[in-house]
């Protein structure tokens, strides 16, 4: 009579009668994990943008609240833009800053394959050669405003050793803009140098055997057995380097303001510039330049995301 | 490896990429040996037109002492530092978070989630300035640390996320599973299981967002103003202008701006480069 049952106290745990959220435990751990983080998100960086696409159909000069001190006026600040001559060279500075940047790229892995040796000292070069990327892009402005200084600088004082005539980089409109260029493309070929460097480190050493074996060597080489070992490294440099070019705005801020005669400008300073500089606090229409501005953005953003998920699915297989 | 490796090529070509290096380098640095110059001559030497000449006097420790005692520059700094470690410190707490929730857990929408972060970490500055800014004083923190760093928490947690939810991806399922079927809750495994295991993800992060964060000057100038509040990147722009023309001591200024995220570098230099470098292996 007694030997039939089981006993009732070592219930295993897993039988044991279990709360709502030990229940929905796997389900409901990633959201609390995520809440804090998406919240913070949301309030500082996806919501703005849906309000800056709001404030771009006003004109309203910052104070009190939009709705009651703002006026709502449409399109028309995107009209204004049609017709606004600093809003075309930002737009044509824009399109050099992107060109010329990607300048980075290609330096970036020529300096890497010089480096990529094994020589005594060559960490403490390679860290040399990295390390403009760490200084503060407001720093770098203002070593290369002094580096570009005119007569006195030591660009020109060098230009004038070899018998050229002194250059005034930064007041020259024609010049200003490439000269602020250079100075942006200085710590961005460092970035791409070290994205480079890595990639070479982990560059399969049978397949340049079995390259070299079939007689590849130099510059076809790098072509048809390098660089496509390097193609996640020149991914990388690729969006960082477009990212940092439509970000441009410390090196134009300290270098020039914009100047000289305003052909310095860019789309993200000129945007602040007629949102809280001098010019006038026009949030609606400053508003309305970065929404162009994102909307180019969101081209390469949409195709960065399209190539990670690519990826993504590719891993999952 | 890649190039041919130097030492299997002739004796010429070894000396000559020896005494390559060195000029190849001096060249790279140029500006910034030019700025150290700068910073170790006496105002006279300016005056005077004699910028690259030697040095009338070597006035390093004037120039760097007046820069530290006798300017705002060392308010600046502290500025600087109370702004960047609790940015650090609140990013790379919520993206332990996030990058745990979806490198580990199977949901919907967890790669929509994944690609809002990564996107918003893209998009320009501009787009969010004007809702910020005034986010940031109808909140009464215009001009205050705290305000430039709540939004350097929200806005890094995009970046941060991308980077702990990959890291955590590559670590060994098995582990997880093993844990689960012990019955440990899940908030135990994630501290006492998959935390411990970041550790090199957590100081690569930490360094980097120093530097992004220390270098920042778009929001310090949105968001601060005067001495109070704003950082040594907005800073040394007054620096500047209350030393105009007086090279010695803006480029002394601009070179202990620079410092931190430098000593950093040199200091975690394995950890700054396995973070910048994420992704660019398979």
């Amino acid at each position: 009579m007694t030997d039939v049952t089981a006993p009732a106290v070592a219930t295993p745990r897993s039988q044991r009668p279990k709360g709502w959220y030990k229940r929905n435990e796997i389900a409901v751990t990633p959201w609390l994990f995520l809440i804090p983080g998406i919240l913070f998100f949301s309030v500082y960086v996806i919501i703005p943008i849906f309000q800056s696409f709001y404030v771009s159909l006003f004109e309203w000069n910052g104070l009190g609240d939009i709705a009651e001190q703002g006026e709502f006026v449409g399109m028309q600040n995107y009209a204004e833009l049609v017709g606004d001559r600093n809003f075309e060279i930002s737009l044509w500075n824009n399109l050099k800053w992107l060109l010329l940047y990607l300048l980075a790229i290609p330096a970036g892995l020529f300096i890497a394959l010089f480096l990529n040796q094994t020589v005594v000292g060559i960490r403490l070069y390679k860290s040399l050669f990295f390390f403009p990327f760490v200084i503060s892009q407001v720093v770098v402005g203002l070593v290369f405003s002094w580096f570009y200084l005119p007569n006195v600088g030591l660009l020109n004082v060098i230009l004038q050793f070899f018998g050229f005539e002194s250059v005034n980089f930064l007041g020259d409109p024609d010049v200003a803009t490439y000269a602020i260029i250079a100075a942006g493309l200085w710590p961005q070929t460092a970035y791409a140098m070290i994205l480079y460097l890595t990639g070479l480190n982990a560059v399969d050493p049978e397949q340049i055997e079995a390259a070299r074996l079939d007689g590849a060597k130099g510059h076809k080489m790098l072509w048809y057995v390098i660089l496509p070992q390097l193609r996640p490294a020149t991914f990388i440099a690729f969006v960082v380097t477009i990212i940092g070019a439509l970000r441009s705005f410390d090196l134009i801020s300290i270098m020039t303001n914009g100047g000289p005669f305003g052909s310095t400008r860019v789309l993200s300073f000129y945007m602040f510039e007629k949102a809280l500089s001098e010019y006038g606090f026009r949030m609606g229409y400053g508003s309305a330049i970065a929404v162009v501005l994102f909307l180019i953005m969101l081209v390469f953003i949409g195709y960065f995301l399209y190539s990670m998920w690519r990826d993504e699915r590719e891993a999952r297989h | 490896m890649f190039p041919t490796p130097i030492e299997k090529r002739p004796r010429s070509a070894q000396i000559t990429y020896q005494t390559l290096l060195p000029i190849a380098l001096l060249m790279w640095l140029l500006p910034l040996i030019a700025v150290m110059m700068f910073s170790m001559r006496p105002l006279t030497d300016f005056t005077q037109g004699n910028y690259w000449g030697l040095p009338s006097s070597f006035e390093m420790f004037t120039n760097y002492g007046k820069v530290f005692f006798e300017s705002d520059m060392p308010r600046y700094m502290w500025n600087s530092i109370l702004i960047t470690v609790p940015t650090v410190i609140g990013a790379v707490a919520l993206s332990c978070m996030t990058g745990f929730a979806l490198g580990i857990y199977r949901f919907n929408g967890n790669l929509l989630i994944f690609f809002m972060f990564i996107a918003g970490n893209f998009v320009p500055f501009q787009i969010l300035m004007v809702p910020v800014r005034d986010l940031t004083v109808s909140a009464g923190l215009y001009d205050t640390k705290l305000g430039l760093v709540l939004f350097h928490i929200a806005f890094q947690t995009g970046f941060c996320t991308l980077f702990m939810r990959n890291f955590i991806r590559a670590l060994p399922k098995e582990l997880i599973e093993a844990a689960r079927v012990e019955g440990v809750a899940e908030w135990r495994i994630f501290w006492f299981v998959v935390l411990p295991l970041m550790r090199p993800a957590i100081a690569a992060l930490s360094v980097l967002i120093f530097t992004f964060i220390w270098n920042d000057y778009f929001w310090a100038i949105v968001l601060t103003q005067g001495p109070d509040a704003q950082p040594v990147t907005a800073g040394i722009t007054s620096f500047n202008s209350q030393f105009v023309a007086q090279y010695h001591l803006m480029s002394a200024g601009s070179i202990v701006a620079a410092l931190p995220p430098v000593l950093m570098f040199f200091l975690m230099q394995k950890h700054f480069i396995a973070g910048l470098t994420l992704g660019a292996v398979k």
